[in-house]
């Protein structure tokens, strides 16, 4: 399995709307504490280490080249 | 009553190396009688190398200091005599529990795999690791083990050459002069031999205090180990509760980095501190009280020379998951044997650089994994924080998040993966935890452990193998230990040594670390691997 970069989520306007909507009313150190457990979450949901790898790497956006 | 720390248990005597004209020499002399100094000389008294092991102090350790002994270190006191002893004095405990604030988040059972003859460690004062280590020291000499224990004698300089170390010794009744062949310095974190010798010991501060209390109370709190993130008699700060024998209780408060350490350090201010804690109706008397802080570094070469560091003089880590005096222990048994085969000359010199790249190694694990609990509990930067509380927020509603909080891991041994002492593993589908370079796995057999039947020499373990090896086939003095499945009434050690192979033979270190292993009797092959766990690296592959 490699990371999926491609469109993968089918319906991405309402993901997107979501996200935005679960910080609603957080206070800035709130949506930094949720979307720190969010990460967490999804991480260990992927569980891959060498997938997880390449999405931190994919994350700093300057080293995607391949 | 006098505490057991305060009693002089190996007081200093004149000596006749002291009213000789010529300096005398010895095989190896050890500086510094704590838990490694110890081990160590207790390791080479068995196999009957000389040895004189001096320390400016003449009794155990102030204060409990090192107070979790883990389950390899355990295994190494079994073959120095002295494991069952501290493992009938020691508390065992099995439940830890985490809490955050004042909610509890979750509880964690260390139930032990079945078939170890030790726990997965133990709790115990220092001072009494190192009081059963010296009544092992003095059984020893009774029975006439070539070895001295000198107190009172402290160096005060230190001279490296070519084949030996020159040493001076200062008593109360003045200085003399000492020759080793080997100098061994477990002289602690502040080394005065690394000084002396001016050698570099470098790595990471990190900047916080920890105040370190013992405690003798009689609380009915049970036998567990309880941690505090952000208590609210501590707060933003981290706490620990431990149990020791004798009703002694281990507290440690993180104070943070900006604090007065003698006005914390004064019992009125500890009190206040300890009643926040643990309610003001419970009675305690305070046994020893220290700050500390602490580094994680290490020296880039443990041996100069002759000269060869081991325990806190060669490498510093935090105390969170107890691998200061348990690595230093595995410091000693990597090294015991090395000695004695230099010694009496059936290995090169290389062989001791094999303990500098070993250990190295085992020291960079060390750090690395100290650094991990010391950047969880105590985190360096808003984000790591951020991170760090959403870990514990989330651990008290999910499993998945609670391998990921980390207030102190358990010391593992350390597996020497690419040690050149290693001969390429021949088991195609052996087990991965008993592969080259891993210390041997213990394993219940009807009449006793796997364990008690290793180490001390070399030892061939052939499994449902019906050949043994003829002696004159190998030059070193080699145990032959045959087992068959008929011994295995768990089939722990078919699963633990075998995998999918029906047969296997293991070529084992004295210190009881794998150095090879085939499916297959193979005389020469066997002869060939001892040969290139004895030569150290110096034997090129061909």
């Amino acid at each position: 399995m490699r990371l999926i970069l491609n469109p993968n989520i089918a319906q991405p306007d309402q993901f997107y709307g979501d996200l935005l909507a679960a910080h609603d009313g957080l206070s800035d150190a709130e949506s930094h504490a949720y979307n720190a457990r969010l990460v967490l979450i999804l991480g260990n949901h992927i569980g891959d280490l060498e997938i997880l790898a390449h999405a931190l790497d994919a994350a700093k956006l300057a080293s995607l080249k391949e | 009553m006098k505490a057991v720390f305060e009693t002089p248990l190996y007081p200093y005597q004149r000596h006749a190396d002291q009213d000789t004209d010529e300096p005398q020499r010895h095989h190896v002399v050890i500086v510094g009688a704590g838990p490694v100094g110890l081990a160590l000389a207790i390791d080479l008294a068995q196999q009957g190398i000389e040895t004189v092991l001096v320390d400016d102090n003449d009794g155990v350790s102030l204060g409990s200091r090192a107070i979790c002994f883990a389950k390899r270190t355990l295994e190494i006191s079994d073959r120095l005599g002295v494991g069952q002893q501290l493992v009938d004095k020691g508390v065992q405990w099995h439940l830890g529990k985490v809490f955050c604030d004042t909610r509890k988040i979750y509880e964690f059972n260390l139930l032990a795999e079945d078939g170890h003859r030790r726990p997965a460690f133990i709790n115990l004062q220092q001072y009494y690791f190192e009081m059963a280590m010296l009544e092992r020291v003095r059984v020893l000499q009774q029975q006439g083990a070539p070895l001295q224990l000198r107190g009172g004698n402290k160096v005060a300089a230190v001279l490296s050459h070519h084949d030996h170390v020159s040493l001076q010794l200062d008593t109360p009744d003045g200085a003399y002069a000492l020759n080793a062949d080997w100098l061994i310095a477990c002289d602690g974190a502040t080394s005065p031999i690394r000084q002396a010798l001016g050698l570099d010991f470098v790595g990471r501060v990190f900047e916080d205090n920890f105040l370190i209390a013992d405690v003798v109370m009689d609380a009915d709190f049970p036998v567990e180990r309880w941690f505090w993130f952000d208590p609210p008699f501590n707060r933003g700060q981290s706490a620990l509760l431990h149990k020791q024998p004798d009703n002694v209780w281990r507290i440690d408060l993180q104070l943070g980095w900006d604090i007065d350490r003698d006005a914390e350090k004064r019992p009125e201010n500890v009190i206040k501190r300890l009643d926040a804690m643990l309610g003001s109706d419970i009675k305690f008397t305070l046994e020893w009280v220290s700050i500390y802080t602490f580094q994680c570094r290490r020296m880039k070469n443990f041996r100069h020379g002759r000269v060869i560091f081991a325990g806190d003089s060669a490498h510093q880590v935090s105390p969170f998951g107890a691998r200061g005096a348990n690595s230093g222990v595995q410091d000693a048994d990597n090294l015991g044997w090395k000695l004695k085969a230099v010694i009496n000359g059936s290995a090169p010199h290389d062989l001791i650089d094999s303990y500098d790249s070993e250990r190295v190694y085992g020291a960079d694990e060390n750090i690395r994994n100290s650094t991990n609990s010391t950047d969880f509990i105590t985190p360096k930067s808003p984000v790591s924080r951020i991170f760090r509380d959403a870990v514990l927020d989330l651990a008290e509603h999910y499993p998945f998040a609670r391998p990921l909080v980390n207030s102190g891991r358990l010391s593992m041994p350390c597996v020497y993966d690419h040690s050149p002492l290693n001969t390429p593993d021949a088991m195609v589908s052996g087990p991965s935890r008993t592969r080259p370079g891993a210390p041997c796995v213990d394993v219940a057999l009807c009449d006793g452990y796997l364990l008690q039947r290793l180490g001390g020499r070399f030892s061939l373990l052939l499994l449902n193998i019906d050949s043994t090896i003829a002696l004159e086939d190998i030059d070193e003095a080699i145990d032959q230990v045959v087992l068959d499945a008929s011994l295995d009434l768990t089939g722990a050690l078919s699963e633990r040594y075998l995998g999918s192979d029906s047969q296997a033979v293991y070529l084992i270190r004295p210190d009881q670390h794998i150095a090879a292993r085939w499916s297959t009797f193979d005389p020469l092959a066997i002869a060939s691997a001892l040969q290139r766990a004895l030569a150290g690296g110096s034997l090129t592959c061909v």
